[in-house]
């Protein structure tokens, strides 16, 4: 077999999280009643007009900073036409020559290496309503609440080479979007969903292959799957001789499969035109400028930080940079400067990440906070608790909530370091375990570690494990 | 004189003056209505009892010395592709024979809050596609001063209705001379406000870019009072302009003193009647001895405006039509096997000739392949259209045309030659594609004794000055004599 390599586009569409749709007042809200968060513009009623919600643009435009575009801030918006039983109007408002952003970069962390991935265009356009299908009901009905809910459709360049890559890229935008507050990112609500475009090539080859493009795709594991079927099925095609047809899939997710929907050939025609009914977007450069300055750090930056100011391991960083609420918690952490950062990460990206996942909850809605974490490591740095008395702090505040200083003296988890107390302690255990101490002198080094832990355990853990330790040592060597 | 026979004006004015009640203003029309409408058949839909209702509560609120607006209780009639609240809005299509709006047009909500009262929808040619109302699937309407002839179109419901005395205001839609050409036919005024000043929420949209509502009526005053109310900015309607709007009837002025006024050569060539020439010709040299200056300018591009108009016209309706699918309301055709099959099937039975035929030509010149030769090609003459009346206006205060090459033709004369039937919008289109005010007044009778209409096109947003002119050329004439007397 020859060497293939894949070569992937992606476009991915995700909801706004807008107060009302893109054309008309009505609520951009999820799963409520069918058909109730309408209207007759949203309907498509006769004589209704779409006026255009300016929210709308200046999210599209926040996102295009963060994907570095340029921002066409004179842009037009066009109708793509074509009937369907979702689409009222039968056209959708879109953009079609003139996107409000174009020409940017998204640079990720894929297997320890930087990747850069072209951004075609960034456009703005409404969403569709669903089609419902149940035994309960003969035909299709209707729901006409997602009519108008506003996306932003954000178009990669063909620069996607593994299917590696393409999760962390959807990764990456999925966390983008959240950092700069433009969706909601639920996937089971579809607010996020794309078509996938999969050819393969000679590697080596300076033509791209035949591409196919998979709709359907909605989620970005079901977008891993997809990829990789589709890469083997083309090179199937190609080692068995044959040629690939450009075409779009549907991939279905269940089966683990794409099946054709249409060819070249029977491909629609939308006949875009300018949408007459809405005038020319002007955005005043200031404000183009002004939303640039909205954009908080992002997760790219994060990482790079985290790696050179304080020194995290790659992988490390890249976890907690990609959840909003792990970096925020671990920046507030640090902003302290009580502890060290590899001690918050290592609180946040195990015991505290064990949490989360086991309870479901985010770590907002718990009672730790960046004060009550920094508190806490900062005792078992200081020597004041043990670890093990750390996480049973821990749990305490998830549990019931308090103060870290109360809980530690209510509890009675203090570490007693005075040289005194300890020294007096050892005697009384060396007096106990002559033989014990005869074997380390023996050249029975494990003999220590009994010895400490006889310590700990005849002062009932609460003894400094660093100091019991460094004093059983200095008095076997005396 | 009979009430009906009276302008909103002097009606106004009587209420006022406890002269007449709006209720007996109110049955004066439906009378009328009752007398001439099988001979009209201006109406699709007369409401004769939420009529007499508003009459009721108008003469009540008179009563109690309450502040009304001037044209409260005047009676109205509606287009029947402005949606109305709780009122069948046709578009005099089988699509939308059953169709009742859940909601009114602003222009709806501006009629009501001025407590006119609306006597009913008018018939039209189906959304709004036609110059004769002969594509109807409602009836035919006919021309009041010749009922063998057409009223003109799209609002021949409107013109008609305003010649026979079955209203006494109408609203009507110009997209491409909709408005003015039927004044015209029927010698009535019509105006087609600039392109922005009156709201399109709620008009069923032909062609977006191109649409606007207007007043039609039996005088240049009662013209600017019923624009004054249907004007105005509205934030459900993006291409509505934001700024302050006069109020046109108080404001208006007779003096053509100092008044330029341009004559495009191209309006007055071939295919115009000769009639017709003359009778503008002397409608301009009446306003010039009445102290108006005449300027010869040239709009060259004119030639190039009918093509132009179709595909822009035609591109936009091909997909402000394509909502009509038989899924959401409206007609859905009885037998079919799926969706496609649903889909053609509504379509095809739903849609007469003259709409298929321009959803056709709207979708092929938009059209992958076709686009740039058809539609790009027609918005770049646009520009040049506009940039000519742009430059024109640097010359002269108005433009004077005929509205149509000539007077009312028979029912049933052009309606197979579709080319024929578009080349009645020769003068008027031009207005549309560049969004420009105009107004169509009344100028004589020919030899066959039927109405012709001279048009007169301002700059934009320049309705006062329009009106203005087009008031003093009402004066010179002594006022219009718009009532049909052959009824």
């Amino acid at each position: 077999m020859k060497d293939y390599e894949l070569v992937v586009g992606l476009e991915v569409h995700a909801e706004l999280n807008t107060e009302s749709k893109i054309f008309c007042d009505c609520k951009n809200a999820f799963g409520l009643e069918v058909n109730t968060q309408v209207c007759p513009v949203c309907m498509g009623m006769p004589g209704t007009l779409p006026t255009l919600n300016e929210k709308v643009v200046d999210y599209a435009i926040k996102m295009g900073h963060a994907l570095n575009c340029t921002i066409n801030n004179i842009c037009k918006q066009d109708r793509k036409n074509y009937f369907y039983p979702d689409l009222p109007k039968a056209y959708q408002i879109s953009q079609a020559d003139v996107p409000l952003c174009e020409n940017g970069k998204l640079e990720f962390m894929v297997d320890g290496e930087m990747k850069t991935v072209g951004i075609t265009r960034i456009h703005i356009e409404e969403d569709a309503g669903k089609l419902l299908h149940d035994e309960s009901f003969a035909g299709s009905l209707v729901d006409l609440n997602r009519c108008g809910v506003p996306l932003i459709e954000i178009v990669s360049e063909p620069d996607i080479r593994s299917s590696a890559e393409a999760k962390a890229y959807l990764e990456t935008i999925k966390s983008i979007l959240q950092y700069i507050g433009i969706s909601d990112c639920k996937m089971q609500e579809g607010s996020i969903r794309c078509d996938v475009n999969v050819s393969v090539r000679e590697k080596g080859a300076k033509e791209f292959g035949t591409r196919s493009e998979m709709k359907n795709v909605n989620s970005f594991s079901a977008a891993v799957r997809g990829i990789e079927y589709e890469a083997k099925r083309q090179i199937e095609i190609l080692e068995n001789g044959g040629t690939v047809i450009q075409e779009t899939r549907r991939w279905d997710d269940p089966k683990g499969m794409s099946f054709p929907m249409r060819s070249k050939e029977d491909a629609q025609d939308y006949r875009y035109f300018p949408e007459p009914d809405l005038l020319t977007i002007v955005v005043d450069k200031k404000k183009v400028e002004e939303l640039k300055k909205q954009i908080p750090e992002l997760p790219n930056a994060k990482i790079k930080r985290y790696v050179n100011d304080y020194s995290l391991a790659q992988i490390d960083a890249t976890l907690i940079a990609e959840d909003m609420e792990k970096s925020a918690l671990f920046d507030s952490c640090c902003a302290m400067n009580k502890c060290k950062p590899k001690s918050i990460s290592n609180w946040i990206l195990s015991d505290i990440a064990k949490y989360t996942n086991e309870t479901g909850k985010l770590i907002s809605e718990t009672n730790l906070t960046a004060e009550k974490l920094t508190a806490l490591i900062e005792k078992i740095e200081k020597g004041v608790i043990s670890n093990s008395a750390g996480k049973t702090v821990f749990e305490e505040i998830m549990k019931n909530d308090g103060d870290v200083d109360k809980i530690i003296e209510e509890k009675g988890l203090a570490q007693n370091s005075d040289s005194d107390f300890i020294e007096n302690l050892v005697k009384e255990v060396f007096a106990n375990n002559e033989k014990s101490i005869n074997d380390y002198k023996n050249g029975k080094t494990n003999a220590l570690g009994y010895l400490v832990g006889q310590c700990m355990k005849a002062s009932k853990g609460k003894a400094n494990p660093g100091i019991v330790k460094e004093t059983v040592t200095r008095m076997l060597e005396s | 004189m009979k009430l009906y026979e009276k302008t909103a004006s002097e009606l106004s004015e009587m209420l006022r003056n406890k002269e007449c009640s709006a209720v007996e203003i109110c049955n004066d029309v439906i009378e009328r209505i009752h007398e001439t409408e099988d001979k009209v058949g201006a109406y699709v839909t007369v409401c004769e009892e939420s009529a007499k209702e508003n009459a009721a509560a108008v003469d009540k609120a008179l009563a109690n010395g309450e502040n009304l607006h001037p044209l409260a209780g005047i009676p109205i009639g509606i287009k029947d592709n402005i949606s109305t609240k709780g009122i069948k809005t046709t578009c005099s299509s089988r699509m939308l024979e059953n169709y009742v709006p859940p909601f009114n047009a602003t222009v709806m909500e501006k009629v009501n809050n001025a407590k006119m009262t609306v006597l009913g929808k008018m018939n039209m040619d189906e959304f709004a596609m036609g110059s004769s109302t002969e594509t109807s699937y409602m009836h035919l309407t006919r021309n009041p001063h010749n009922t063998e002839c057409v009223p003109g179109g799209s609002s021949g419901g409107s013109a008609a209705a305003i010649a026979s005395g079955e209203a006494v205001l109408t609203l009507g839609s110009d997209t491409g001379g909709s408005i003015r050409q039927p004044a015209a036919l029927c010698g009535a005024v019509g105006m087609k406000p600039t392109y922005g000043s009156v709201s399109r929420y709620g008009l069923v949209a032909f062609a977006s870019s191109l649409d606007q509502i207007g007043p039609l009526g039996k005088s240049v005053k009662d013209v600017a009072m019923l624009q004054s109310v249907i004007c105005g900015h509205d934030r459900r309607d993006a291409t509505s302009k934001f700024m302050e709007y006069p109020d046109y009837a108080a404001a208006l002025e007779s003096n053509l003193k100092g008044l330029k006024i341009g004559v495009p050569k191209e309006y007055f060539g071939e295919g115009i009647d000769a009639e017709v020439k003359d009778s503008v010709m002397k409608a301009i040299k009446e306003m010039e001895s009445n102290g108006a200056e005449i300027k010869e300018i040239s709009l060259p591009s004119t030639q190039y405006a009918i093509n132009t108009y179709y595909i822009i016209a035609s591109a936009e309706a091909s997909s402000n039509l394509a909502r009509f699918d038989g899924v959401k309301y409206g007609y859905r055709a009885k037998d079919y096997d799926g969706l496609v099959d649903m889909y053609e099937k509504t379509r095809s039975e739903g849609f007469g000739d003259e709409v298929k035929r321009r959803i056709m030509l709207g979708t092929f010149v938009l059209s992958s392949g076709y686009f740039d030769a058809y539609y790009k090609k027609a918005k770049r003459v646009q520009n040049r259209i506009s940039a000519e009346f742009t430059d024109a206006f640097k010359e002269c205060d108005i433009i004077a045309t005929p509205t149509v090459p000539s007077s009312a033709f028979k029912i049933g004369e052009n309606i197979g030659d579709p080319v024929k039937m578009y080349y009645n919008d020769v003068c008027t289109v031009t207005v549309n594609i560049a969004g420009l005010p105009a107004i169509s007044l009344p100028c004589g009778k020919d030899s066959k004794n039927m109405p012709m209409g001279l048009q007169l096109i301002g700059s934009k947003f320049s309705e006062q000055q329009l009106l203005n002119a087009a008031f003093g050329y009402e004066q010179i004439c002594g006022g219009f004599d718009v009532l049909s007397k052959s009824l």
